[in-house]
Formats: structure tokens, C-alpha cells, sequence
């Protein structure tokens, strides 16, 4: 069967990316070789967020297992701008698939000078904005007010005519009107869902676990949450949605396409088996079949009742 | 990595068979039959699942779990035994003990980097010096037996709590030039296995040694204080929360000296002692 889709012009040989920040196909291949680049686990490939400066990310323990999933809060380490565009984009590039990035910053400044740069280079396919930071001169949640998340597509859109992509945070009462905002604002397709707020207590030391005290719930305990919000979005929205949320299987993939996600990313299952969006992707034809789909772009465009 | 590069892991995890599974001092140890991984270097580590019921407890364990093998040998129908030290601690260290022969377990790896030899670590080293605590035994066996292989002399200390947390010593490690902390008197030393490393340091010259170790954090780091202090090159061999075991999660977060942190599980999990902050990363104590 066919999996070959699209995803806002960008022309993909399968509908199945990676979460971004789960998967650092840097790493992989000096711990795996080049059968990392030979058996490339996703269709297209999303790098960890970048920042304007570089991040060492928080202070240990940054994970918590839970009844199935995880609680993180790594903070986004990463090298800064300068050093991801001189020494990891090139490297990027050969993976064999189209590259979207993800950036962040703390205000409509910097993201402005990330966007343009990391646009410019031509390795990068699109841009995805994490808006979960709070922006410095309002105090708010860029990704959990959709007059902000409007006001900063607006002054985005303007530098490039490649996608921009904005991760929608579940961390709201209505998620479909940050993605109204993103719309109006001139996005091109919306990732959802970021991880669910959450929080562990050390069973031994009485306090919180986590080295910044709280972080971000993920795996197939957020599954049902991110399906019901990628529902109530795809059905409010006409850009693209991008769904992720516990997707451990070709089965979990088509739940989020029938919920109206055009395609799919695998996250933290990556954690669990490397391979993991290779066997999301191998499941796929008899999964469409077994619910009786003849191709992926009938499932794509099926109504749920 | 340094000196010799360690194997390169095949991509993706694969399923390994459970050829036995024994209780030892209060431990368990298991084998994996391991067809199609390449030998793995002395202080790398897998990460592990039980295949069936992984998850069958009210959702967890969820995540594999990272250990380091405590042997390896050829397998006579082919591939590689595997065995594992294992102390029931949580969800996944219990699921991983009450595996059955004939089970199957989801394994990826080897990861990590390895133990460097003496003469790497020390020009002028004379021999090593192994200091094991509980379950962190597994890791000193697998480095003293690769010394033995290549006649390079070797001392080992190792500390327990009581007799039911002290499994795997005779199995790994033979009776010669081992000698045994237990923190209850029960056996050897009574008191830390701390102790009996500075009793063989004093007796010893800090120019031509050189240190391993592995165990609990408050043990590792004050092994690394104590070779810090007299300049003796120390690798310890570290544990962390880990989710992935190849650099995809950064949750094995340890702080380095120079700021910052590394990985563990790419970037150890054997590091230099002057390499990090403390062993004891996540600890009230450095917060």
C-alpha cells in the first residue's frame, strides 16, 4: 500500500515523523552506524528545539516513570543557534528525509531571528515554533493565549514562505482557539499535543522528583487527552494538523488520522524501541486495511461520526 | 569513548531468549541468549524488558530499564549468554527477576563506553583496584575477568549491606585477592567497603594505581573524593533514571565539573572522576 502523503507541500514518502526533542538522530548514529541513515525510522525528521543561546537544561532527575508514560523535565538543552547551523544541520541533512526544525525564545525578537535563519538554509523544509516559554514582556504562556500565539505568527509570517509549524500545548481549557489563533495568524499546520503538566513526589525523601519540580506527562497515558484535543482542533482548523500523544503502533497512528491528524509523530515510544516508528510504519497497511480503508488518503479525509 | 571504540549496537531492540534465571544472596541472575549482538566492552550496559506483561502492574513498568551485564560468554549454539545482576528494587528490577527460562525479554544495546585499561588511565599503573557495592558488583566482574584475560593484576574490594543484599560473589568473582565489606559485620570487614580501599591505599604508592568502581552514589562518590584527594586516576561507572539508553531522551542528566552535564548513557556510563560534579547527581545534597 501506498503511504506517501504530504504535509503543507512538503512531499513525504509516509505519514509517521518523530516528536521533536525524542529522537536525536545525531546520537543514534554514532551509537547505531549508518544503519540509522539505511533504516531511517521516520518520513520526515523534527530536531529538538533550538535556541538563540545555548542550554544546559535542568537540573537532574529529569524523569519519572508513570503508569504508562513518563513525566520530563530536561529543559531543553541544546548548543544555541550559531553552533546547531555551523555544526548539526549538515549532519541533519543526511538523513534522507525532509528536516523540520523546532525553535523556541522568549520573545517575538529572537524567534524572529531564529526563524529567518534557520528558514534560510536550504537543508530546512519548515519551521516549527515551540510557544510553550513565556514571553518576556508579558509575563504569558505564549502557546496557552491565542491572541499572543496570533500576534507572533503575524510577525513571523513575513520572513519566510516555508511552513511554519506551531506545537500546540494541551495545557488549556480550549486548544481550538490557540489553533484559530495560529490559523489567523498565518500557520501553516499545528503539532499537537506537547506534554500534560504533571508532577512526582519522591517516595523516599518527601519531596518533589523532579530537579525543577514539575514537568511534562507523555506516552499512552496522554493518548486519549491528545486524541479528543486533536479531534475538537481538526474539526476547527483547516491547516494541517500534526498528531502526537502516546503513539506506539500502527493501531495508536490511525486513531490520531481518523481524529482528523493529517500525520503522525512518534515520541517517547522512541525511547522504548528505537525502531519504533519503522514498526509504526510496517503496521500501517494491514491497520488501514483491518478498518477498511483501500489507502491512507481515504483515511485521511474519513468523517468520524 | 576513548582508547579501543566500543561495538557498535544494532539498530532497533530485538527479543532474547531467558536460558536460566537463579537466586543468589538475596539477588537474582539471569541470562539472555543474545544471537545477534556484537560482544559488548566492560562497563557497557543494555536496556532491558520483559516482553510479556512489561506494563502488567497498574501500567508499569513502562520504560526498559538500563543494566550492565555482569558476564558474557560464548553461547554454544551460537550468539552470546548474557548475565545480568539484578537486586528487586521497583517495578522493573522485579519484573525483570521473576523472568522465567524460555520468556523472552526485548534487549537494545551494548550502549555506553568502557572501563579504560590501567596503563590508559595511569602510564604508570602497576595494577587496578576494584571497589564494587551491592548490585554494582556486576560491572566490577565483568572488568576484573577482561583483566585476568590479559594478565594485568587486579585487587578487589567489595561492600554490602547484609547477607541479603550480597549475591553474585562467588559465581563472579573468584575467592583470590577479593576482600568483603559487609555494613553489618555479618562477614569480612565490618563497615564500608570505603574502609578497606583506604587500608589498601596506604599500604600502596598513589602513583602507580589505579581505580574502579561501581555501586550506590554515596559509595562512588566518596571513592571519587578519596582518589581525588591523592591524585589517583578513578573510573566509576554511573546509574541514572534513563529512558531511551542512546542519547535520544537526555533524562541520564549528570553534572560535569566544567558545568553543565552530560549524558550518561553516550557519554558514560564510565566517566573519569574529575570529569563530573559528583556521582551523586539528583541527591539532596547538591541541589
Amino acid at each position: 500500500m501506498d503511504l506517501a502523503t504530504d504535509l503543507c507541500g512538503i512531499e513525504l514518502n509516509g505519514p509517521v515523523l518523530n516528536g521533536s526533542g525524542t529522537f536525536d538522530a545525531l546520537a543514534a548514529r554514532r551509537v547505531f552506524g549508518d544503519t540509522l541513515i539505511e533504516e531511517f525510522p521516520f518520513h520526515c525528521y523534527v530536531s529538538k528545539t533550538i535556541t538563540m543561546n545555548p542550554r544546559p537544561g535542568n537540573p537532574p532527575y529529569r524523569l519519572w516513570e508513570t503508569p504508562s508514560g513518563m513525566i520530563n523535565s530536561i529543559g531543553l538543552p541544546g548548543p544555541g543557534l550559531d553552533r546547531f547551523l555551523e555544526r548539526d544541520l549538515g549532519a541533519m541533512a543526511e538523513l534522507g528525509v525532509p528536516l523540520i526544525v523546532s525553535v523556541m525564545a522568549d520573545c517575538a525578537e529572537d524567534f524572529e531571528v531564529l526563524v529567518e535563519r534557520v528558514a534560510a538554509r536550504e537543508e530546512v523544509a519548515a519551521v516549527e515554533l515551540n510557544v510553550s516559554c513565556p514571553n518576556v514582556h508579558s509575563g504569558l504562556i505564549v502557546g496557552e493565549q491565542p491572541a499572543e500565539t496570533e500576534a507572533l505568527m503575524k510577525a513571523l509570517r513575513p520572513i519566510t514562505a516555508k511552513p511554519l509549524i506551531v506545537k500546540l500545548t494541551p495545557n488549556v481549557a480550549n486548544p481550538q482557539e490557540v489553533a484559530l489563533g495560529a490559523e489567523a495568524g498565518g500557520a501553516d499546520a499545528v503539532s499537537m499535543i506537547n506534554t500534560v503538566k504533571a508532577a512526582a513526589i519522591d517516595p523516599v525523601e518527601n519531596r518533589t522528583w523532579l530537579g525543577v519540580g514539575a514537568g511534562g506527562l507523555s506516552g499512552p497515558a496522554v493518548r486519549p487527552i491528545a486524541l479528543a484535543q486533536v479531534r475538537v482542533v481538526a474539526a476547527t482548523i483547516e491547516i494541517p494538523v500534526i498528531g502526537m500523544g502516546g503513539i506506539g503502533d500502527a493501531e495508536s497512528a490511525l486513531d490520531f488520522i481518523l481524529a482528523g491528524a493529517r500525520v503522525v509523530a512518534v515520541g517517547t515510544e522512541n525511547f522504548r524501541d528505537p525502531r519504533a516508528g519503522s514498526v509504526v510504519t510496517a503496521g500501517l497497511p494491514a491497520a488501514l486495511a483491518r478498518r477498511g480503508f483501500a489507502s491512507l488518503a481515504e483515511a485521511q479525509s474519513a468523517k468520524l461520526d | 569513548m576513548r582508547g579501543e571504540p566500543c561495538p557498535q549496537a544494532p539498530f532497533g531492540r530485538r527479543l532474547c531468549e531467558v536460558a536460566e534465571s537463579r537466586e543468589s544472596g538475596g539477588y537474582r541472575i539471569f541470562t539472555l541468549i543474545d544471537a545477534e549482538g556484537p560482544a559488548p566492552r566492560p562497563g557497557q550496559f543494555y536496556m532491558l524488558a520483559a516482553a510479556p506483561e512489561w506494563g502488567g502492574e497498574g501500567g508499569r513498568p513502562y520504560l526498559p530499564r538500563a543494566i550492565s551485564y555482569a558476564r558474557v560468554s560464548e553461547n554454544l549454539t551460537g550468539g552470546l549468554r548474557l548475565d545480568f545482576l539484578i537486586d528487586e528494587v521497583g517495578p522493573g528490577t522485579s519484573r525483570l527477576a521473576r523472568m522465567e527460562p524460555g520468556e523472552s525479554c526485548h534487549l537494545t544495546g551494548p550502549f555506553g563506553s568502557r572501563f579504560s585499561l590501567p596503563r590508559e588511565l595511569n602510564p604508570n599503573a602497576a595494577g587496578a583496584i576494584l571497589v564494587g557495592g551491592g548490585i554494582g558488583i556486576a560491572p566490577m566482574a565483568v572488568l576484573r575477568r577482561e583483566l585476568v584475560d590479559r594478565g594485568i593484576p587486579s585487587r578487589s574490594l567489595l561492600g554490602f549491606r547484609d547477607q541479603a543484599h550480597s549475591g553474585g560473589i562467588d559465581e563472579l568473582f573468584g575467592c583470590d585477592s577479593t576482600r568483603l565489606a559487609f555494613e553489618d559485620g555479618s562477614s569480612g570487614h565490618k563497615g564500608y567497603v570505603t574502609d578497606l580501599l583506604l587500608q589498601l591505599l596506604e599500604g600502596d604508592d598513589a602513583s602507580s594505581a589505579a581505580v574502579y568502581s561501581c555501586g550506590p552514589p554515596a559509595m562512588l562518590e566518596a571513592v571519587r573524593q578519596i582518589c581525588l584527594e591523592r591524585k589517583i586516576p578513578v573510573e566509576l561507572a554511573l546509574e541514572s533514571p534513563m529512558a531511551c539508553g542512546y542519547g535520544a531522551c537526555f533524562g541520564c542528566a549528570v553534572p560535569k565539573a566544567e558545568g553543565g552535564y552530560l549524558r550518561l548513557c553516550i557519554d558514560g556510563p564510565v566517566v573519569r572522576g574529575e570529569e563530573i560534579a559528583t556521582a551523586m547527581a539528583g541527591e539532596p545534597a547538591v541541589e
